[in-house]
Parts: C-alpha cells; structure tokens; sequence
C-alpha cells in the first residue's frame, strides 16, 4: 500500500494477558525465568509484585502489529527499548506512525501502550514497499 | 555461549507465533517464515543457557522453598540476542534482518563483543547496562540477522 508520512495505525495486541501465555512464550523461547514463570519465586524471593512478561513477549507482540501493516517477509530493522513491565492483567496497543518513506524503505515510530496508557515499549520498524 | 547450531524448523516457529499470539499463516507449513523476533529462541540450542532448567542440575525456581538454590553470582550474561536473568531485566533489543529466515535454515550464532555502562536510577539504584551483539549466519556463512541486545541489572527490584 502507499503510506504517508503521519499515517497511523492502532491494533489490540493482547487482552486481559494471563500467565499461561507468558509461560507459553518461555516455552516456546527457551527463556524459563522463574521471574516470569513461577509466581512463587517472582514475589518471594524477587520482591516483585507478580510474575511478569518477558520484554521479548512484548515486542513479539508489537512485531505482530508490525507484520499485518507490512507484511512477514519486508522488514529491514525492528527494534526499541522496554520502557515498564507488563503485567498479567495487563492490555497493550500497539501504535504504528509513519515517519518517513524513502528509497523503498517505510520507516516507522512504534508505541505499545498499557491500558492506563503507560508506555511498555518505544521502538522503531523498517520495512521495504 | 550461543547456539552454534540453530536450525529453523516449521514446529518451533508454529509454537513460537502462538505464544505471541500471531495467527498469521507465513508462519504455518513446510514454507513458513520467521517472527521478526525469531531468533531470541536460539536459546533453546545455546547448550549452556543458564535460564533454561538442566537435567541432574538444581534449578533456582520454587520447589519445597521458594528457590532451588541459594544465589551466588546470579547468572551471567544474557543470551538469543542479550536480555537479563536473576535480577536482570532486558532494557534494549534491535535487530537488523538481512533476508527472511525460513524453514530449513540452519543458523549458527556468533557473539561479538559489546559495551558496558552505568547509570544512577531513580527508584532502583545503580544500574549497569551490558551490550551484546550476535550475529546469525546461515549454512552458507550468509548474514541473515544481526541482533543487539541491551540487558540491565538493577540494585532493587524494578516494579509497580
């Protein structure tokens, strides 16, 4: 599709998040941490308030965001930085802006958002037209 | 300590897409293609992946206690592309893709030498940033993704 810079697309990337999918995610990743798969080991002995997502389940989320808009195979770069935690319980969306389009490559700002609207991730996305 | 063999298969990146919650169908079948964040589960070829539990070796979870084991040095750095464990959290991930990893691929994980860092924090003290750059060949020594990671470990424990 033709973009254009400013252009903005919202998506709904996970819902009410349980643990079940995080400890989905370690299985699937490889990355059993008991901070995000033992809720026992993650309040008891962690000091945190609950288990958590790993970071990486919050951008493999926001890639999903990213592929719908471009497709699986045009990606030239994602990236970003995890900005806060995100929680069972929580809902993120996903806000692509279009910031430049240039050469074949549409460059995107990327903001996944939690339900009280506090950023979890702040990152980027480059894809070929 | 990376995967020095990491072949891409069509069960793994079905699983893989579930857990992320993505039904796209590039990443079902003998065809698919690759999550753009795919290779973070290399992790399950790293032989030594320290957040992985290991046969005949204690593991830190809850059991009877709350953990397996008491800690000691907590870790060590992160791997599939940096990222934290123990007490570490990952901070940063950035990858550049070079073509799309598909079925049938075999990837061998080359980690090249990163930055370390420090910086006060507001609420949980001193942090200190490492750096981890892996690159990702194929079985023809082509570059297919590069990926920088950026794990933190904190003094207190980051939450809300």
């Amino acid at each position: 599709m033709g973009w254009n810079v400013g252009d903005t697309k919202e998506a709904t990337v996970v819902e009410d998040l349980k643990r079940t999918q995080i400890v989905q995610y370690a299985g699937a990743s490889g990355d059993y941490n008991p901070l995000h798969t033992d809720e026992v080991f993650a309040t008891k002995v962690a000091g945190y308030p609950s288990v958590f997502a790993h970071g990486m389940l919050t951008m493999g989320m926001t890639g999903r965001a990213v592929t719908d808009l471009v497709g699986a195979e045009s990606l030239v770069k994602f990236g970003g930085r995890f900005t806060s935690q995100v929680w069972p319980g929580d809902t993120l969306t996903v806000r692509a802006t279009v910031e430049s389009v240039q050469d074949g490559v549409v460059t995107f700002a990327l903001s996944t958002v939690n339900q009280d609207g506090t950023e979890v991730f702040s990152g980027y996305a480059a894809a070929r037209t | 300590m990376v995967a020095e063999r990491f072949p891409i298969e069509e069960g793994h990146i079905t699983a893989f897409a579930r857990s992320i919650g993505d039904a796209n169908p590039a990443y079902t079948g003998p065809d698919a293609v690759a999550p753009p964040t795919f290779v973070q589960a290399s992790a399950q070829w790293d032989p030594d992946y320290f957040l992985r539990p290991k046969i005949g070796q204690p593991w830190f979870g809850s059991g009877k206690e709350p953990t397996g084991i008491r800690r000691d040095s907590g870790g060590g750095s992160g791997s599939g592309g940096g990222g934290g464990g123990g007490t570490g959290l990952h901070a940063e991930q950035h990858y550049e893709y070079h073509r799309p990893l598909r079925v049938g691929d075999v990837l061998s994980a080359t980690v090249l030498p990163g930055k370390t860092w420090e910086k006060e924090g507001r609420r949980a003290g001193k942090l200190v940033f490492s750096e981890t750059v892996i690159e990702f060949r194929d079985q023809s020594g082509e570059l297919v993704v590069t990926a920088r990671g950026v794990g933190v470990r904190t003094e207190k424990p980051v939450g809300s």
